[in-house]
């Protein structure tokens, strides 16, 4: 019996659940010390989830991005964390111009609508125009090539806009309307952070019906199954792509909107680190899964928001929250291990032979 | 396809990808700040040359993929192209100077105006420019009617003056640091202090050509002759050429400054880096981005054993060297375990996301009483060899051969062992190499642990060369750089490894201005590479075609 | 004597039954052919006994050790190998280093070995190659070790696949389709070696082939698969003039009739 099961489990099986373990009960450890200590108070707590919520629906704004690309092409792009910086840089500029002719402060709403406007037009512009000049060309080649393309187009869209918009970081002008604070159940919040959430949760919705419900969305799905099939169904196949890239930079370039809302500054690598963490909520979701990478982003936000305080402090963690990157990427390798699939994706038998 | 319709076709969108990739480095403001530096000196400034010829080869593409066969049209297109390109920086330039785009665009600045209109105001300037266009254009048409000799010749004798001015600040001190009349007086004749002098440049082109034709009147003649000698005698040129070598490169930092030998160290940091991650990517093609932090630990290792600094072991740069080696090959098995079960895109992923942490974890204040946060760890000694401080960047030059040739002769043996073919197997075909009994999880632990041995190895070196390490100094662009080291200098080639990490790393130290477009340029040589050329500049030969294969099987499937 | 045998072998995926409680023995040095419509489970049935796939339930007992659920490269230390139905041989490896890469499992040398240089590495290196091209000889390829496997024709590449197969000197080989895309000629050169290798090598054979006169001709006993269970077993002749095998392939004279 004990040679049958040697046989049959790895090394890098006990491994693996040894790390798992470990890290589990570390966490465990660190809420239930960090809890019993009272190191922060309810409304603390409340601040952690309604900040927590305001990222990861920005996150699953551009985690949708990155899960339809992987639908339909099987590729990670990369560079989706440039498409959601092009925007909200380019309309920093537009932003800045119209606050200096007041028109931001006599009109804010349709100022808002401007930038929404010109961010989602650029963010769409590379997204389509990355696809068109660097993957399409890939179509069929080794996996690793796109990839690798990929990171090039990643950096090359860096450092351009870095080039062509210097590399300060950029102060987003303030909007009247959207300062102060809620009071919603007794409690108050940031209006900013609400409105994220809701303006986020709003364009999800628009887009899953749309992906659900439309003849393109119908499609989009399709060639996601089987590009063949959906070829010779006659569906243009190339179109689709490009309309699924549209779609991602549009989404991706609202998002950039809302994240330079809430933290008021731009500058040219502000992409990085939000593509790389909504890569993270795609995987978490399940890759290629579009409800499941909204959930992700939210789930991977509200931890990012709530971990450092919960787990680490109890453990006697000096400054937390400088470790706040650590715990999503800690979070992306660990769903990479466990659940590859993602949290909502059905476990498949991997394809082989 | 009509005349007109190829004349848009062609000439003009050709003409327009041009004009766009013309706008966008003149933008960056890539064509400013090398217009300090020429080429020729006062007459061709780099950031112009590097404008011209974008805008040649443009024309010349034009030309080239014309439909209809006709040299007229052919030429025809390439003006055409040449116009449209400097009909946008025309247009450009209008715009520039009646409205305020510098609030945007940072590079839009009056000099580059000027630079662009070379030097003369108002319409005349547009004028030349739309002019300069048109000549570029003829210029490619009149290049691609020619016939092979003569185009290759002309190509060959331009490009040379431009590498050579690109080159000054490399050719000019090794010249200067012999200082013998005779060469003096050639370096005089051929450089001043900013680019070639105009007769440097000509001479250059003249003796090119005669080699040129020397070597094209007599090459088949040498080939033939080279091949037909005994496999005896082959080798023995074969190993001469090594000895030459070997001597070239133990003599050459006595001919290098201060400065270059700076830059050469900084290569050579770069090839033992590449050359690690050549056995995990080249070899086994496993994608890795997380490498930074291998190299991180290498260094972090060293500085912790031999600083006086945090703990004060009062180790010296040996005895802590192979530690540093060993915690790097741990660290990539600890690392390795999770994350190599993964497929491919994945792992990229989840080894970016390691080298994230790693930097992350050191830079706080958690590990600060250990690591030393974000002040870093300091005062690291200067290796000693049996009494000798290593202190100058020539010693340190030494010490990194070592490593290389080391490095090098590990990759080739293994390559040519049971671990090499699993490995080639894997990268090849993953399901089938484990149906041959390759144990899969091991095998890539291995690749892994073997590049983060050279990796902490190349990190160790760097330690005591900088004599302190801090956190900022290993971020995600160190992975970056090597990445494009390899995969631009050519997966699983050592000799396209050492030339990409001389021309990637070398060149930014030569020109502090292109420093600043390095990731631009990197991240365009990137997608450029995968799109033309996926093998890489100097690939190995035999994988010359690896990367052209359709399917990731590769073999034809006739089922 | 019994050398691989199949017990209640069932594989799933998801609701579909592609494998249903299998019962398969396969007797040492015979050749076993597995015939059955498309999509009958035959190479779902080489994947279960290679481990790429795990079987839900059942049991498969080779040599005397059971090896359900071990991974594939174990497998192939207990002497199973395999060739693929669209050939998989490693595209831009020579063919020398194709055929070293199946002896892989007879290979000691460790990480230091060949970095020092060891003499016994070098000995071991230098019989691998040997063997290597011993097999390449054995399959007609001589003198072609150092041409990239994919630059071979069709039939070449099938071949060194066999001797790749081969290289990892199994106690049984598992072909998949070997004669799939061949004319007559090439057909009757792959039955002959065939044959060759089991009578000189004394391997047992288990092959998956849809040319019945390949079948009829080479086969001691010829298991039929139909929707992933085993529909009939036998000798060539029986199986020939089995009912249910007919029907199974041309479809039963009802269903024929309502077109």
């Amino acid at each position: 019996m004990f040679q049958k099961w040697k046989d049959r489990v790895t090394i890098t099986d006990i491994v693996m659940w040894m790390i798992g373990g470990t890290l589990l009960l570390l966490c465990l450890w660190g809420s239930v010390s960090t809890i019993r200590a009272g190191l922060y108070t309810k409304s603390h707590w409340i601040d952690f989830l309604i900040f927590g919520l305001a990222q990861g629906s920005i996150y699953a704004l551009i985690a949708t991005g990155y899960t339809m690309v992987y639908g339909v092409l099987k590729m990670i792009n990369f560079a989706h964390g440039e498409v959601f910086m092009s925007g909200p840089f380019t309309g920093y500029f537009v932003a800045t111009a119209m606050w200096r002719s007041d028109f931001l402060d006599n009109h804010p709403i349709m100022a808002i609508i401007t930038i929404f406007a010109v961010a989602m037009f650029v963010s769409t512009m590379i997204a389509f125009l990355v696809e068109k000049i660097a993957y399409r060309p890939l179509r069929g080649a080794p996996r690793l090539i796109p990839l690798i393309t990929a990171i090039g187009a990643s950096f090359f869209l860096q450092y351009l806009f870095k080039g062509l918009y210097g590399s300060g970081i950029n102060a987003y002008p303030d909007i009247e309307i959207l300062n102060g604070f809620w009071m919603i159940f007794g409690i108050r919040v940031l209006k900013i952070q609400v409105i994220v959430i809701i303006a986020a949760i709003v364009l999800m919705l628009v887009l899953y019906n749309f992906i659900m419900l439309t003849r393109v969305g119908k499609a989009i799905r399709a060639v996601s199954e089987d590009k063949e099939a959906a070829a010779l169904m006659g569906i243009n196949v190339d179109a689709m792509i490009s309309t699924t890239f549209i779609i991602g930079g549009m989404a991706a370039g609202a998002a950039g909107v809302l994240y330079a809302l809430m933290f008021k500054q731009v500058h040219f690598f502000m992409g990085f680190l939000p593509g790389l963490k909504a890569f993270t909520a795609a995987v978490l979701g399940g890759i290629g899964n579009i409800p499941g990478a909204m959930l992700g982003g939210i789930f991977l936000g509200l931890i990012e928001s709530v971990a450092p305080a919960l787990f680490l402090d109890g453990l006697g963690i000096i400054a937390p929250y400088q470790l706040k990157d650590a715990i999503a990427f800690t979070m992306l390798v660990m769903v990479l291990i466990f659940r590859p699939t993602g949290i909502l994706g059905e476990r498949l038998a991997s394809k082989k032979a | 396809m009509t005349k007109a319709q190829s004349l848009w076709n062609q000439g003009v969108k050709i003409g327009a990808i041009g004009g766009v990739s013309v706008l966008i480095i003149s933008l960056v403001g890539m064509v400013e700040s090398f217009g300090k530096r020429d080429i020729i000196a006062g007459i061709l400034p780099m950031g112009v040359a590097i404008a011209l010829i974008i805008s040649i080869l443009a024309a010349y593409m034009a030309a080239k993929k014309t439909s209809i066969p006709e040299k007229s049209i052919q030429f025809a297109n390439a003006v055409v192209s040449g116009f449209v390109i400097s009909g946008f920086l025309a247009v450009f330039v209008m715009i520039g100077r009646s409205f305020n785009i510098r609030e945007m665009f940072v590079g839009a600045s009056p000099v580059l105006y000027n630079i662009l209109t070379g030097g003369v105001a108002g319409a005349g300037g547009i004028f030349l420019l739309l002019l300069t266009g048109v000549l570029c254009g003829a210029f490619a048409g009149i290049l691609h009617m020619l016939k092979d000799l003569p185009r290759k010749l002309m190509v060959n004798a331009l490009l040379t003056i431009f590498i050579l001015g690109l080159l000054q600040e490399l050719i000019l001190p090794i010249l200067k640091a012999w200082d013998v009349g005779m060469i003096n007086y050639l370096a005089g004749l051929f450089y001043t202090l900013n680019g070639l002098t105009p007769i440097g440049a000509i001479l250059s082109v003249v003796i090119f050509c005669i080699l040129y034709l020397l070597w094209n009147a007599n090459q088949g003649a040498i080939k033939f002759k080279y091949a037909s000698l005994p496999k005896e005698a082959r080798k023995k040129s074969q190993v001469a050429a090594l000895i030459v070598l070997a001597v070239i490169l133990i003599v050459l930092p006595q001919f290098l400054g201060l400065f270059l030998s700076e830059v050469i160290t900084i290569v050579g940091l770069y090839v033992l880096l590449g050359l690690g991650l050549n056995i995990v990517v080249g070899y086994a093609g496993l994608l890795d981005l997380g490498y930074v932090a291998f190299f991180a630990i290498g260094s972090y290792v060293v500085a912790l054993l031999t600083s006086p600094q945090i703990f004060a072991f009062g180790l010296n740069f040996w005895q802590a060297l192979p530690i540093a080696v060993i915690c790097g090959i741990l660290a990539g098995v600890m690392l390795g375990i999770p994350v190599l079960k993964m497929r491919g895109d994945y792992l990229a992923i989840a080894t970016l996301g390691f080298g994230e942490i790693i930097r992350i974890l050191v830079l706080s204040d958690f590990l600060r009483p250990w690591l030393g946060g974000a002040q870093g760890i300091g005062s690291i000694p200067n290796p000693n060899l049996f009494g000798f401080q290593m202190v100058k960047p020539q010693h340190i030059y030494y010490l990194l051969l070592a490593g290389i040739i080391l490095v090098i002769f590990i990759s080739l043996r293994l390559k040519k062992s049971k671990i090499g073919r699993a490995w080639m197997a894997m990268r090849e075909d993953e399901d089938v190499a484990q149906a041959m009994g390759i144990n899969l999880v091991a095998t890539k632990l291995l690749a892994f642990a073997t590049g983060a041995g050279f990796s902490a190895l190349s990190g160790a070196i760097f330690a005591s060369k900088i004599g302190s390490v801090y956190p900022h100094s290993f971020n995600v662009f160190i992975s970056i750089n090597v990445v494009c080291i390899v995969i631009i200098g050519g997966i699983g080639s050592l000799p396209g490894i050492v030339v990409g990490a001389a021309v990637l790393m070398g060149l930014p130290e030569l020109l502090r201005e292109f420093a600043e477009y390095r990731m631009f340029v990197y991240g365009v040589a990137l997608v450029i590479v995968m799109l033309l050329r996926p093998e890489g500049l100097l690939p190995e030969a035999r994988h010359k075609m690896e990367f052209h294969d359709e399917t990731e099987a590769g073999a034809k499937t006739v089922a | 004597m019994i050398l691989l045998s199949i017990q209640e072998m069932t594989k799933r995926f998801g609701g579909l039954v592609a494998l249903n409680a299998l019962n398969i023995n396969v007797k040492e040095k015979s050749i076993h052919s597995i015939i059955g419509p498309n999509g009958a489970g035959k190479t779902t049935f080489f994947n279960c006994l290679t481990g790429f796939y795990r079987p839900e339930e059942g049991e498969v007992m080779f040599n005397g050790q059971s090896i359900v659920g071990l991974s594939p490269d174990r497998i192939v230390h207990k002497g199973i190998s395999r060739t693929y139905q669209n050939i998989r041989l490693f595209p831009n490896l020579t063919a020398l280093e194709n055929v070293m890469v199946g002896y892989h499992v007879h290979l000691k040398s460790g990480f230091f070995g060949p970095i020092l240089g060891l003499k016994k590495t070098r000995m071991e290196e230098e019989k691998a190659t040997q063997i290597a091209l011993d097999l390449l000889k054995y399959v007609n390829m001589e003198g072609r070790e150092d041409t990239l496997a994919k630059n071979f024709p069709y039939g070449e590449q099938r071949r060194l696949e066999m001797a790749r197969a081969l290289a990892s000197q199994p106690k049984l080989l598992l072909l998949d389709e070997p004669t799939a895309g061949m004319n007559p000629k090439e057909t009757q050169d792959m039955m002959d070696f065939i044959q060759h290798m089991r009578g000189e090598l004394g391997i047992t054979i288990i092959l998956i082939e849809h040319q019945m006169r390949v079948v009829m001709n080479i086969s001691d006993i010829v298991t039929v698969f139909d929707y992933g269970k085993m529909i009939a077993e036998g000798l060539p002749e029986e199986i020939k003039n089995n009912k249910t095998v007919i029907e199974a392939y041309l479809g039963t004279g009802e269903a024929a009739d309502s077109h």
